[in-house]
Order: structure tokens, then sequence, then C-alpha cells
């Protein structure tokens, strides 16, 4: 037998948080990420730690910003309606400069929408979603590994840069199971100094993200743009597969991205050269990289399971060096490999775009 | 090696879990694997299929549009399914509930009574385990010991009765 085992995505998400040292989950059903809930609700009590069923997501947000203002890590996870109730939560978090850990399993939208997998709130992620200027880094993973790596990751890099961090998986990571090796339960670590745990003897700590003074808040904005400049030197992760002969580059991400690579797969079969640059951060979104790439391919196709939000930092990316196709689906479609084998065979046939939006 | 496997039933034959035997059988002769359940507003009897990717090469997309094998428990799954098996593939059909006869004869056919037999067993409810049986014993991508040995793992202790 081997040492890995099978898992359910949204159990993976859970299992992984307790063992990242997770001492306080809050949450709200909602599918396609109820399992996190399910999974958290046995294990968070068997191991002495705090499992939170809260009436609403608005409450689990704002429970997962007092514990993190306790200083004791702490995550909720949700799928897109209820990640839209929690932006005016979120928008604290950033503005008290706390850190913590929220996963959106994404489901169809926009509205209560359906409950099949899709990405379309990547805008809502990696461009602030709630008010005020704030970003949030946001790990994209792609297989039930990575996204016990990648909810590891979200709660160190949360507290090196006292951020809130974001996990962006989908309908599709959350239900599926597939062979994961979990990483050691490790200890739970103290409090920071910041963290309100009582003044006891010491000079009192103040969070809050209310500041009346308006270059006060100036200047708590000038700190945040500080952060987000060092997460963009620092934090760009990306992979690419098959690229460096490739005339054709897909770029997608997350669950798109391993369909993409099936169809890649076949296309080398017929002889195609095309590869893949898959985006692990889409906050801070590999610009540079991508761009370097754009020099060097014919053309290029983006994928996603939405109306082609990504495609707007593609384009960004690219500066117009390089065509651009763009292949969605909606709704709680999931593309097949056979969907993305005929957008690539239509390119090398010089055919326009078979789906969705014209590109660049 | 790569095999692509839908098995769908109604609720409650057990089409979800024959396919997470099947994955962790994959899984123990380590094999690369991926399960992925329908899911979305589900009811009592309504029909619930899975799709399982046991391969040689890591694995991309875990949904398929194809299968290389099929089993079907029910008849709304035969009529869904049969036009869909990858010619050369497999589809094992549990023929106690589904009366519906393929014309296909590009495929491999195999028609089991699997609850028939799972009642003269003793428990109607393996008939997804006969039906996982017939096929490995016809298609032996993984062997039927490496199932076995998933059975005696992940059956809940509370249910051990499963034969």
């Amino acid at each position: 037998m081997s040492a890995k085992m099978l898992m359910k995505g949204n159990e993976a998400i859970a299992e992984s948080a307790i063992r990242a040292g997770c001492q306080a989950y809050f949450g709200y059903p909602i599918t396609p990420q109820t399992e996190v809930l399910e999974y958290m609700s046995r294990r968070m009590p068997q191991l002495g730690r705090v499992f939170l069923q809260a009436e609403s997501e608005l409450a689990a947000v704002n429970m997962l910003y007092g514990a993190a203002c306790a200083g004791v890590r702490a995550m909720t996870s949700t799928s897109s309606p209820g990640f839209s109730l929690m932006q005016e939560g979120i928008s604290y978090i950033a503005c008290s400069m706390v850190p913590a850990v929220v996963v959106n399993v994404m489901r169809g939208g926009p509205g209560l929408g359906n409950i099949q997998p899709a990405q379309a709130d990547y805008s809502q992620m990696t461009k602030g979603g709630g008010h005020g200027d704030y970003k949030v880094l946001t790990l994209a993973p792609s297989t039930i590994q990575e996204l016990v790596d990648h909810v590891g990751l979200a709660f160190d890099l949360a507290d090196k840069y006292r951020q809130i961090v974001f996990v962006i998986a989908d309908g599709m990571l959350g239900q599926m199971m597939e062979p994961v090796e979990l990483p050691e339960m490790r200890e739970l670590r103290s409090p920071p100094a910041w963290a309100l745990t009582g003044a006891k003897g010491r000079p009192k700590n103040i969070i809050t993200s209310l500041y009346l003074n308006a270059p006060e808040l100036e200047k708590i904005n000038q700190q945040l743009q500080a952060v987000f400049r060092r997460i963009e030197a620092d934090e760009v992760r990306y992979e690419t597969y098959l690229l460096d002969d490739a005339d054709i580059a897909i770029v997608a991400y997350g669950t798109a991205a391993r369909i993409a690579r099936t169809a890649i797969r076949r296309a080398r079969e017929a002889g195609i050269r095309v590869g893949l640059f898959r985006p692990i951060t889409v906050y801070p979104f590999p610009y540079e990289a991508l761009g370097e790439v754009a020099g060097r391919v014919q053309e290029m196709l983006v994928v996603e399971m939405s109306a082609g939000q990504m495609l707007e930092d593609v384009r960004i990316a690219t500066c117009c060096q390089v065509p651009i196709r763009f292949f969605g689906k909606m709704g709680g479609i999931v593309p097949l490999p056979e969907d993305i084998l005929a957008e690539i065979e239509a390119i090398t046939q010089g055919k326009p775009a078979l789906v969705a939006r014209e590109g660049a | 090696m790569h095999e692509e496997v839908i098995i769908s039933g109604f609720g409650g034959q057990g089409a979800l879990f024959a396919g997470q035997l099947l994955t962790y059988a994959g899984l123990a002769e380590g094999r690369h694997v991926s399960w992925i359940p329908s899911y979305g507003p589900e009811m009592r009897g309504g029909t619930a299929h899975c799709t399982v990717i046991i391969s040689d090469e890591p694995i991309g997309s875990p949904i398929i549009y194809r299968p290389t094998s099929c089993i079907v428990l029910n008849p709304p799954s035969f009529e869904k399914y049969e036009p869909l098996v990858k010619p050369g593939g497999y589809l094992i059909v549990n023929s106690s509930l589904v009366r519906q006869k393929s014309a296909r004869t590009d495929i491999t056919v195999v028609e089991v009574p699997a609850n028939d037999l799972a009642y003269e067993i003793g428990n109607v409810r393996v008939a997804n385990l006969v039906l996982l049986g017939a096929l490995l014993g016809i298609n032996p991508f993984v062997k039927l010991e490496s199932v076995i040995q998933a059975l005696e793992e992940h059956v809940p202790e509370q249910r051990p009765a499963y034969h």
C-alpha cells in the first residue's frame, strides 16, 4: 500500500488546515464545499479546537476576523454566493492587517446560480472584491495535492504579510478524490505580539479598520500598498508544461488547466506544438513571465470556466504582442478535453474561434 | 495503461462506492487515479454516477465523455451510457433490472443478473460489487485482490457484513 491516501478535495482542505495549525474554523454550509464543515465539525472538537457553525456567512467572516485579531490561526470556507456575503468582513480584515485564510470553492453564478463547478469569481477574488483599496494573495490549486499544499502555504503567507489569503478552488476540486500525501501535524503557533490577548502588564494593542482622520487613513493605505508591492515582487508563482518548443500557449488555472493538460497531450500526439502556462498565484498574476512567453509563441488560447475574467490579465501581460483566443464555459459547465482540442485544431487550421467571444 | 470508467445507477445502488473501491485498488497498485461523483440537487432514487480514471500517466481531466469501461445498474443509465462507450470498450449491464439489449457490435457487452446473484449470495446490496467483479473478470486492469483489499480497508466498521 502506497503512503498516499485517497481524499476528497473538501476533506483535504479541512485536514490540511488542521495540520497547518488552524485553531478556529467558522463556516456556514453551502454546496459544493459543505464537506469542509462536516469534516471540521468532527475533527476540531476531537483536537480541542474551535469549530463553529455560524448563522450566516456574514457571521462566519466576522468570527474569523475576531479570531484573527486574537492571534490564532483561523479559517473559513464557502462557495460563491457565500463568498459575496463575506466581502465586507474581508475588507475589514484587510484594513486591520490580521492574518486569515478563506477558501472559495466556486460554483456557477451569477446570483444563486447553481452548484456545479465554475471559475467566475476570479475578478472578485483577485481585484479586491470588497470596498476600498486592497488586494488578496490568491493561490489557485489544480490538483487535490496542490489544494493540500496551498492551504498550508496560505496560513504561512497570511502570517508572513499579516494579510488575508485566499485559496481559489471550484466544485470539481471540492468533490473529486485523488491521492494525497498529507504534511505532518504542526505545532500550534503562539499569538503574535500584536494580537489582542489581554493587555495586563503590557501596553494595549489596538486593531481597527476605522480611521476617521484622513491623513491617518492615507498612511494605513500606503502601508497596505507597500505590502501588496512586496507580495507582487516575491510571491508570484506559475508552472509551465511542454511550453519550450510551443507555437501555441494555453493559459489556464485550476480545474481548467488540468483539463487543458489532457487536450495538450492529445494535440502533441497529433504533432501540434502546444504547451501550458498555468498561473499558481492569480494575485499576484505572473505578468512578467507570461509577457516573456508572448514574445516566443504564435498564438495564445485562454481557457476559463467563466466569460473571460483572467483573459483581461493575460491581455495586460502580453501587451498585444500575440493574437489571443478565448475559450470559456459558463454557468457550471465544465469543458471537456475534446472541446479544448477542437479549439487548438481550429487555431492550426487558421479557423476563427469556435466558441465565446473573440480574442485581442 | 489508461482506463476511463463510468459506473451509474439509482442512488443507493452503490455506484459511487464501487467506483471508490476501484480507485483505492488502482492507488494500491501504484497508478495515478481520480474519482469524481455526479453531484447536483440529488434525490433518493435519482440517478447517480461516478467517473474513475486509472492511468500510468498523471491525470488531467477527471471528467470524460466516452468511457472505455462502463457499468450500468439501471435502465436510465443504460440509455445514457450504452451509446457512449468507446469502440473496443466494455459495457457491463445489470440484466436483473435492465431489459434493453445493446445492438452495438463494436464493444463487448456482458449481461449479469447482478441483483439475483447478489440475493443468492445473501445480500442484495452487493449487486454493485457483482458487476465490478464481472468487469474485472473480462477487463482486468486492476487485480481482483486489490479490490478485495480495498473492501476490507474501506468498508465502515459498523457495516462489516459485505459477504
